[in-house]
Protein backbone atom coordinates (compact mmCIF):
# COMPACT_ATOMS: atom_id res chain seq x y z
CA UNK A 1 0.00 0.00 0.00
CA UNK A 2 1.28 3.74 -0.85
CA UNK A 3 1.55 5.36 2.37
CA UNK A 4 1.07 8.52 0.73
CA UNK A 5 -1.91 7.82 -0.53
CA UNK A 6 -3.43 7.67 3.31
CA UNK A 7 -4.86 10.97 4.39
CA UNK A 8 -3.23 10.75 7.82
CA UNK A 9 -4.84 13.23 9.67
CA UNK A 10 -8.35 11.98 8.51
CA UNK A 11 -7.58 10.26 12.01
CA UNK A 12 -6.52 12.47 14.06
CA UNK A 13 -10.61 13.08 14.07
CA UNK A 14 -12.18 11.07 17.04
CA UNK A 15 -14.94 9.84 14.59
CA UNK A 16 -13.06 8.21 11.87
CA UNK A 17 -10.00 6.81 14.56
CA UNK A 18 -12.70 5.25 16.47
CA UNK A 19 -13.45 2.13 14.06
CA UNK A 20 -9.35 2.10 13.17
CA UNK A 21 -8.75 1.36 17.30
CA UNK A 22 -11.40 -1.29 17.26
CA UNK A 23 -9.85 -3.02 14.82
CA UNK A 24 -6.24 -2.52 15.74
CA UNK A 25 -6.56 -3.46 19.34
CA UNK A 26 -8.11 -6.46 18.37
CA UNK A 27 -4.93 -7.58 16.58
CA UNK A 28 -2.63 -6.42 19.05
CA UNK A 29 -4.44 -7.99 21.73
CA UNK A 30 -4.12 -11.58 19.67
CA UNK A 31 -0.48 -11.00 19.24
CA UNK A 32 0.12 -9.89 22.73
CA UNK A 33 -1.87 -13.09 24.14
CA UNK A 34 0.37 -15.06 21.74
CA UNK A 35 3.30 -13.76 22.83
CA UNK A 36 2.81 -13.82 26.64
CA UNK A 37 1.92 -17.77 26.17
CA UNK A 38 5.45 -18.05 24.00
CA UNK A 39 7.12 -16.12 26.77
CA UNK A 40 5.99 -17.52 29.80
CA UNK A 41 6.90 -21.07 28.05
CA UNK A 42 10.33 -19.56 27.70
CA UNK A 43 10.60 -18.30 30.91
CA UNK A 44 9.06 -20.87 33.24
CA UNK A 45 9.63 -24.07 31.24
CA UNK A 46 12.84 -23.90 29.08
CA UNK A 47 15.24 -21.09 30.47
CA UNK A 48 17.23 -23.44 33.30
CA UNK A 49 17.64 -21.91 36.83
CA UNK A 50 20.35 -19.58 37.69
CA UNK A 51 23.53 -20.87 38.77
CA UNK A 52 23.61 -18.09 41.91
CA UNK A 53 19.73 -17.65 42.23
CA UNK A 54 17.77 -20.61 41.43
CA UNK A 55 14.53 -20.16 40.36
CA UNK A 56 13.92 -17.13 42.23
CA UNK A 57 15.25 -14.99 39.11
CA UNK A 58 12.36 -15.99 37.14
CA UNK A 59 10.45 -13.20 38.30
CA UNK A 60 12.94 -11.07 35.74
CA UNK A 61 10.56 -12.44 33.04
CA UNK A 62 7.74 -10.05 34.69
CA UNK A 63 9.81 -7.66 36.74
CA UNK A 64 12.03 -5.75 33.89
CA UNK A 65 9.22 -6.11 30.79
CA UNK A 66 7.04 -3.95 33.41
CA UNK A 67 9.36 -1.38 34.68
CA UNK A 68 10.64 -0.26 30.50
CA UNK A 69 6.71 -0.21 30.04
CA UNK A 70 6.49 1.80 33.44
CA UNK A 71 8.59 4.49 31.68
CA UNK A 72 8.18 4.00 27.87
CA UNK A 73 4.45 4.51 28.56
CA UNK A 74 5.13 7.54 30.38
CA UNK A 75 6.82 8.83 27.98
CA UNK A 76 4.72 8.07 25.33
CA UNK A 77 2.16 10.00 27.84
CA UNK A 78 3.94 12.98 27.97
CA UNK A 79 4.46 13.30 24.41
CA UNK A 80 0.63 12.93 23.54
CA UNK A 81 0.13 15.51 26.37
CA UNK A 82 2.55 17.89 24.63
CA UNK A 83 0.85 17.12 21.39
CA UNK A 84 -2.11 18.32 22.77
CA UNK A 85 -0.87 21.28 24.37
CA UNK A 86 0.84 22.32 21.25
CA UNK A 87 -2.14 21.84 18.70
CA UNK A 88 -4.90 21.78 20.71
CA UNK A 89 -5.83 18.24 20.08
CA UNK A 90 -8.32 16.44 21.91
CA UNK A 91 -7.58 12.90 20.46
CA UNK A 92 -4.24 13.41 21.63
CA UNK A 93 -5.33 14.25 24.97
CA UNK A 94 -7.90 11.25 25.05
CA UNK A 95 -4.78 8.93 24.03
CA UNK A 96 -2.52 10.22 27.01
CA UNK A 97 -5.79 9.95 29.16
CA UNK A 98 -6.38 6.29 28.23
CA UNK A 99 -2.44 5.07 28.89
CA UNK A 100 -2.06 6.07 32.17
CA UNK A 101 -3.83 3.62 34.39
CA UNK A 102 -1.89 1.06 32.21
CA UNK A 103 1.09 2.48 32.95
CA UNK A 104 0.19 2.94 36.60
CA UNK A 105 -0.39 -0.91 36.36
CA UNK A 106 2.86 -1.67 34.94
CA UNK A 107 4.52 0.75 37.71
CA UNK A 108 2.82 -0.98 40.35
CA UNK A 109 3.55 -4.77 38.75
CA UNK A 110 7.74 -3.58 38.82
CA UNK A 111 7.29 -1.93 42.24
CA UNK A 112 5.25 -5.34 43.35
CA UNK A 113 7.69 -7.93 41.65
CA UNK A 114 10.83 -5.63 43.02
CA UNK A 115 9.71 -6.53 46.21
CA UNK A 116 9.19 -10.48 45.76
CA UNK A 117 12.60 -10.61 43.89
CA UNK A 118 14.61 -8.32 46.23
CA UNK A 119 13.76 -10.37 49.43
CA UNK A 120 15.37 -13.76 48.06
CA UNK A 121 18.32 -12.27 46.22
CA UNK A 122 19.25 -8.93 48.80
CA UNK A 123 17.31 -10.09 51.95
CA UNK A 124 14.64 -7.40 51.53
CA UNK A 125 11.46 -6.53 49.87
CA UNK A 126 12.29 -2.63 49.87
CA UNK A 127 14.89 -0.03 50.60
CA UNK A 128 14.89 3.94 49.90
CA UNK A 129 17.82 3.38 47.24
CA UNK A 130 17.94 5.55 44.37
CA UNK A 131 16.46 3.65 41.82
CA UNK A 132 12.93 2.04 43.84
CA UNK A 133 12.38 5.29 45.17
CA UNK A 134 12.71 7.10 41.76
CA UNK A 135 10.12 4.57 40.77
CA UNK A 136 7.67 5.08 43.03
CA UNK A 137 7.40 8.20 42.47
CA UNK A 138 6.95 7.53 39.30
CA UNK A 139 3.44 5.87 40.17
CA UNK A 140 2.64 8.92 42.15
CA UNK A 141 2.79 10.85 39.06
CA UNK A 142 0.48 8.20 37.43
CA UNK A 143 -1.78 8.77 40.49
CA UNK A 144 -1.42 12.60 40.66
CA UNK A 145 -2.21 12.93 36.96
CA UNK A 146 -5.57 10.39 37.04
CA UNK A 147 -6.21 12.45 40.47
CA UNK A 148 -5.99 15.44 39.13
CA UNK A 149 -8.09 14.74 35.67
CA UNK A 150 -10.44 13.45 38.16
CA UNK A 151 -10.78 16.65 40.16
CA UNK A 152 -11.64 19.06 36.90
CA UNK A 153 -15.13 18.79 35.55
CA UNK A 154 -14.83 20.40 32.15
CA UNK A 155 -12.54 17.90 30.12
CA UNK A 156 -10.35 20.45 28.15
CA UNK A 157 -9.12 22.31 31.02
CA UNK A 158 -9.04 18.79 32.81
CA UNK A 159 -6.44 17.89 29.36
CA UNK A 160 -4.45 21.21 29.68
CA UNK A 161 -3.70 21.02 33.34
CA UNK A 162 -2.71 17.41 33.34
CA UNK A 163 -0.96 17.75 30.25
CA UNK A 164 1.91 19.95 32.59
CA UNK A 165 1.92 18.53 35.03
CA UNK A 166 2.59 14.86 32.62
CA UNK A 167 5.48 16.80 31.31
CA UNK A 168 6.56 18.51 34.20
CA UNK A 169 6.77 14.99 35.63
CA UNK A 170 8.86 13.42 32.36
CA UNK A 171 12.03 14.71 34.38
CA UNK A 172 11.48 11.36 36.35
CA UNK A 173 12.12 9.18 33.44
CA UNK A 174 15.35 9.54 33.17
CA UNK A 175 16.27 9.82 36.70
CA UNK A 176 15.18 6.57 37.42
CA UNK A 177 16.69 5.21 34.02
CA UNK A 178 20.42 6.19 34.81
CA UNK A 179 19.77 6.18 38.82
CA UNK A 180 21.86 2.99 38.69
CA UNK A 181 24.72 4.84 37.13
CA UNK A 182 24.57 8.16 39.14
CA UNK A 183 24.12 6.82 42.73
CA UNK A 184 25.86 3.65 44.31
CA UNK A 185 22.46 2.24 44.80
CA UNK A 186 21.46 -1.36 45.96
CA UNK A 187 19.25 -2.22 42.65
CA UNK A 188 21.69 -3.29 40.54
CA UNK A 189 22.97 -1.82 36.97
CA UNK A 190 21.37 -2.57 33.39
CA UNK A 191 21.96 -5.99 32.29
CA UNK A 192 20.74 -5.52 28.90
CA UNK A 193 21.91 -2.51 27.06
CA UNK A 194 22.13 -0.68 23.26
CA UNK A 195 26.10 -0.38 23.27
CA UNK A 196 27.18 -3.90 25.05
CA UNK A 197 26.94 -7.60 24.50
CA UNK A 198 23.91 -8.53 27.64
CA UNK A 199 24.88 -9.43 30.38
CA UNK A 200 22.79 -12.74 30.29
CA UNK A 201 22.29 -16.32 28.86
CA UNK A 202 20.30 -16.29 25.12
CA UNK A 203 17.96 -17.94 26.06
CA UNK A 204 17.09 -15.64 28.96
CA UNK A 205 17.26 -12.69 26.94
CA UNK A 206 15.03 -14.06 24.41
CA UNK A 207 12.10 -15.04 26.68
CA UNK A 208 12.89 -11.39 28.66
CA UNK A 209 11.91 -9.72 25.22
CA UNK A 210 9.29 -12.31 24.41
CA UNK A 211 7.66 -11.05 27.47
CA UNK A 212 8.47 -7.33 26.84
CA UNK A 213 7.04 -7.17 23.30
CA UNK A 214 3.47 -8.60 25.06
CA UNK A 215 3.49 -6.05 27.34
CA UNK A 216 3.85 -3.42 24.36
CA UNK A 217 1.28 -5.05 22.39
CA UNK A 218 -0.74 -5.16 25.69
CA UNK A 219 -0.65 -2.02 26.44
CA UNK A 220 -1.57 -0.87 22.96
CA UNK A 221 -4.56 -2.98 22.70
CA UNK A 222 -5.70 -1.80 25.94
CA UNK A 223 -5.08 2.06 25.66
CA UNK A 224 -6.76 1.89 22.51
CA UNK A 225 -10.18 0.13 23.79
CA UNK A 226 -9.94 2.56 26.76
CA UNK A 227 -9.57 5.19 24.08
CA UNK A 228 -12.62 4.31 22.18
CA UNK A 229 -14.40 4.52 25.71
CA UNK A 230 -13.13 7.62 26.36
CA UNK A 231 -14.47 9.07 23.10
CA UNK A 232 -17.79 7.87 23.27
CA UNK A 233 -17.89 9.54 27.22
CA UNK A 234 -16.40 12.66 25.98
CA UNK A 235 -17.79 13.34 22.59
CA UNK A 236 -21.74 11.65 23.67
CA UNK A 237 -23.66 14.70 22.50
CA UNK A 238 -22.07 14.34 18.81
CA UNK A 239 -24.38 13.01 16.35
CA UNK A 240 -21.52 10.43 14.88
CA UNK A 241 -21.38 8.85 18.47
CA UNK A 242 -24.61 7.70 18.55
CA UNK A 243 -24.38 6.12 15.06
CA UNK A 244 -21.05 4.91 16.44
CA UNK A 245 -22.94 3.02 19.08
CA UNK A 246 -25.08 1.84 16.99
CA UNK A 247 -23.01 -0.02 14.57
CA UNK A 248 -22.67 -3.56 15.01
CA UNK A 249 -19.31 -4.72 17.09
CA UNK B 1 10.67 -32.22 36.11
CA UNK B 2 7.66 -33.12 37.97
CA UNK B 3 4.51 -30.94 38.50
CA UNK B 4 6.07 -30.73 41.93
CA UNK B 5 9.16 -29.94 41.33
CA UNK B 6 8.07 -26.87 38.94
CA UNK B 7 5.40 -25.47 41.39
CA UNK B 8 8.16 -25.17 44.06
CA UNK B 9 10.33 -23.24 41.88
CA UNK B 10 13.60 -24.73 43.99
CA UNK B 11 12.31 -23.33 47.18
CA UNK B 12 11.55 -19.92 45.80
CA UNK B 13 7.30 -20.54 44.69
CA UNK B 14 6.17 -18.07 47.39
CA UNK B 15 8.32 -15.61 45.53
CA UNK B 16 7.88 -16.34 41.88
CA UNK B 17 4.08 -17.40 41.91
CA UNK B 18 3.24 -14.41 44.09
CA UNK B 19 5.03 -12.34 41.32
CA UNK B 20 3.30 -14.34 38.68
CA UNK B 21 -0.24 -14.91 40.46
CA UNK B 22 -1.11 -11.17 41.44
CA UNK B 23 0.36 -9.77 37.24
CA UNK B 24 -1.87 -12.30 36.14
CA UNK B 25 -4.74 -10.88 38.53
CA UNK B 26 -4.54 -7.30 37.67
CA UNK B 27 -3.71 -8.03 34.00
CA UNK B 28 -7.27 -9.63 33.81
CA UNK B 29 -8.78 -7.51 35.91
CA UNK B 30 -8.04 -4.47 33.87
CA UNK B 31 -8.98 -6.32 30.52
CA UNK B 32 -12.42 -6.93 32.45
CA UNK B 33 -12.80 -2.83 33.30
CA UNK B 34 -11.52 -1.73 30.23
CA UNK B 35 -14.36 -4.10 28.72
CA UNK B 36 -16.88 -2.98 30.82
CA UNK B 37 -16.30 0.67 30.59
CA UNK B 38 -16.24 0.58 26.82
CA UNK B 39 -19.54 -1.83 27.18
CA UNK B 40 -20.91 0.87 29.24
CA UNK B 41 -20.06 3.98 27.19
CA UNK B 42 -21.77 2.56 24.16
CA UNK B 43 -25.14 1.39 26.09
CA UNK B 44 -25.04 5.46 27.49
CA UNK B 45 -24.15 6.64 23.77
CA UNK B 46 -27.03 4.49 22.16
CA UNK B 47 -29.50 5.88 25.23
CA UNK B 48 -28.48 9.35 24.44
CA UNK B 49 -29.02 9.00 20.76
CA UNK B 50 -32.66 7.34 21.49
CA UNK B 51 -33.42 10.65 23.70
CA UNK B 52 -32.65 12.78 20.67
Amino acid sequence: MDLTSINWFKYGSPVSFFPLAGRMARGFGIAAALLALAGLWLGLVVAPADAQQGDAYRIIFIHVPAAWMSMFIYLVMAAWCGISLTLNARLSAMMAQALAPTGALFTFIALWTGALWGRPAWGTYWAWDARMTSELILLFLYFGYLALRHAIDDPRRADRASAVLALVGAVNVPIIYFSVRWWNTLHQGASVSLTSAPKMAAIMLIGMLVMTFAAWFYSIAVALTRVRAIILEREKHAAWVGELAEAAQ
Amino acid sequence: MSLVDFFAMGGYGGYVWGAYGLTALLIAAEIVAVLARLRNARSAARTDEVAR
